[in-house]
């Protein structure tokens, strides 16, 4: 009976030794690999962290579902906007053409961009589903400038991890990682089903983001910051909604 | 009677041996460590699941079929309930409160550990063979007779038979076996289908349950399966006896209604 215990005890000791170690190069791993969410943290932290490191071992490379020109919704539903500031409406009056779009951070030359300026550059279209958190969804059309271009317009430092965006409505931004920004569907949002993106659904410029839910796909984009960590943008969790209590990932 | 009873006894016995034999001695050996362990974990997680589910649901409370829906379009139907949002129309004066971010952490954190859980009980099952022990029903229990008796027995709410006490009837086993061969992996599937990022890399998983808009009404349907397999299963539960049935999944011990009186 003693030896048993005694065994039984040296064992799990040598198994908790084992899974405390793997435990910790596991996480020195994923921090190398950047499969670690800056929301990792807290009770949820363990969910956060298993979604978004599964979904970046799997699905890294892969392109949102796309749809034929015959599936795109007819009546897309603008979800509640907050009422438009003085200066938004100063803008829309002068047809956006003060709308300017800054990039700064870490990057080789910060720039400013008209809405005209991002209309000559080179567009992607891509027939894709918005989907609200919620569970309501529709089909569009949405033409834009894929981010990574005007990310290479100003370079990037080697040491970017993340891409923080703020819209022109208060208290309202977030951020993807460099495989989201990079992301051949990742656009900055000018157009949709043909026409200028309409300001219900966030015109001037939106992110639009296939791969994740409705609420990572800003509406009224003015800035983006580039960065090596979210330290010091708001909480540190990374986006407005995550400090409202949403996760900072949401490609689920 | 009693023969059955030894038997499973034998069958079972090989995992809860190693347990100290003292004065539960008198107690059968009911369930194995890892099956009540993943039990209470899945319990737990599957209360989880519904309470953020239902406060999810209440952001839209409106159901579709195919691949988009939004409060523009018809839906399938609507439940009768009040929503969390301004948006949707309903029949009530009032909109509750947001309770969705920290309700898609805990569901998505519940289901991650109910997945997790759920496939060490399965390679358990299959390599102790707890699955052809105890679930897969056997030659003589797949007649017509046998099934209709296991179903008026239950119907008529009679108090299973002693032997019951350690072993399960026929429709307990395909129960069991429905709820976790078909409508775990379906409700899993479903929910999964609803991840924008998972269905970019397996796009089929969306396709072939008809559409994004199908899947979150297939998930909905089988979550209500999974609730309805609760109240019956807690029912039966209080039926046998609760706190001996609940104490079987406690502490892995059950006593037979002999041995009692």
């Amino acid at each position: 009976m003693i030896d048993l215990s005694r065994r039984k005890l040296i064992v799990s000791g040598l198994a908790a030794t084992a899974g405390a170690s793997g435990l910790v190069v596991a996480a020195r791993l994923a921090q190398k690999y950047g499969l670690v969410p800056p929301d990792h943290g807290g009770i949820y932290g363990l969910g956060e962290t298993l979604t978004y490191a599964s979904q970046r071992l799997l699905t890294r490379h892969s392109l949102a579902r796309e749809f034929p020109r015959n599936r795109i919704s007819p009546r897309p539903f603008p979800n509640e906007l907050a009422p438009l500031t003085e200066d938004f409406k100063r803008l829309q009056a002068g047809g956006f053409a003060d709308w300017r779009l800054s990039v700064d951070g870490m990057v080789h030359q910060p720039g400013s961009f008209s809405i005209a300026d991002l209309k000559s550059y080179p567009s992607r279209s891509h027939i894709t589903e918005l989907a609200c958190e919620e569970g309501w969804s529709y089909i569009a059309e949405w033409t834009g400038v894929p981010l990574s271009h005007v990310l290479n317009l100003t370079g990037i430092l080697p040491q970017a991890r993340y891409v923080v965006y703020v819209s022109m409505e208060p208290d309202t931004w977030d951020s993807i990682d460099m495989s989201d920004a990079l992301h051949p569907q990742t656009v900055l949002c000018y157009g949709m089903n043909g026409s200028d993106l309409p300001v219900a659904h966030g015109g001037p410029l939106r992110m639009r983001l296939p791969r994740q839910v409705g609420y990572k796909n800003i509406k009224f984009i003015t800035r983006l910051t580039v960065a090596d960590s979210l330290q010091g943008f708001g909480n540190g969790c990374g986006a407005a909604a995550c400090e409202a209590g949403y996760a900072w990932y949401a490609g689920i | 009677m009693e023969t059955l009873g030894s038997a499973q006894l034998a069958a079972e016995g090989c995992l809860s041996s190693a347990a100290s034999p003292l004065p539960a001695a008198k107690l059968a050996p009911r369930h194995s460590g890892l099956v009540r362990i993943t039990h209470w974990i899945t319990t737990l997680c599957f209360f989880a699941l519904l309470l953020t589910g239902i406060e999810i649901l209440i952001s839209h409370p409106r159901f579709y079929w195919g691949e988009t829906g939004t409060v523009l379009t018809n839906p399938l139907f609507q439940l009768p309930i009040p929503s969390s949002r301004k948006l949707v129309p309903t029949a009530y004066g009032y909109v509750l409160p947001d309770q969705n971010g920290w309700s898609r952490a805990l569901h998505f954190e519940a289901a991650w550990i109910a997945v997790l859980t759920g496939l060490l009980y399965v390679i358990f099952g299959l390599l102790t063979r707890h699955f052809r022990k105890d679930l897969l029903p056997g030659k003589n229990d797949f007649s017509w007779r046998a099934l209709w008796t296991s179903f008026t027995k239950a119907f008529r709410f009679e108090r299973p038979s002693a032997a019951e006490a350690s072993s399960y009837n026929v429709l307990q086993r395909l129960t069991y076996l429905f709820v976790i061969f078909v409508l775990f992996p379906l409700v899993i599937w479903s929910g999964l289908a609803m991840s924008l990022t998972f269905a970019s890399a397996f796009p089929w998983s969306v396709t072939l349950l008809g559409g994004r808009q199908s899947a979150r009404t297939i998930h909905f349907f089988v979550s209500l399966a999974l609730v309805l397999f609760l109240f019956v299963h807690v029912a039966m539960v209080c039926l046998a006896g609760f706190w001996s049935r609940t104490g079987a999944m406690i502490t892995g011990r059950a006593a037979t209604r002999k041995e009692r009186t």
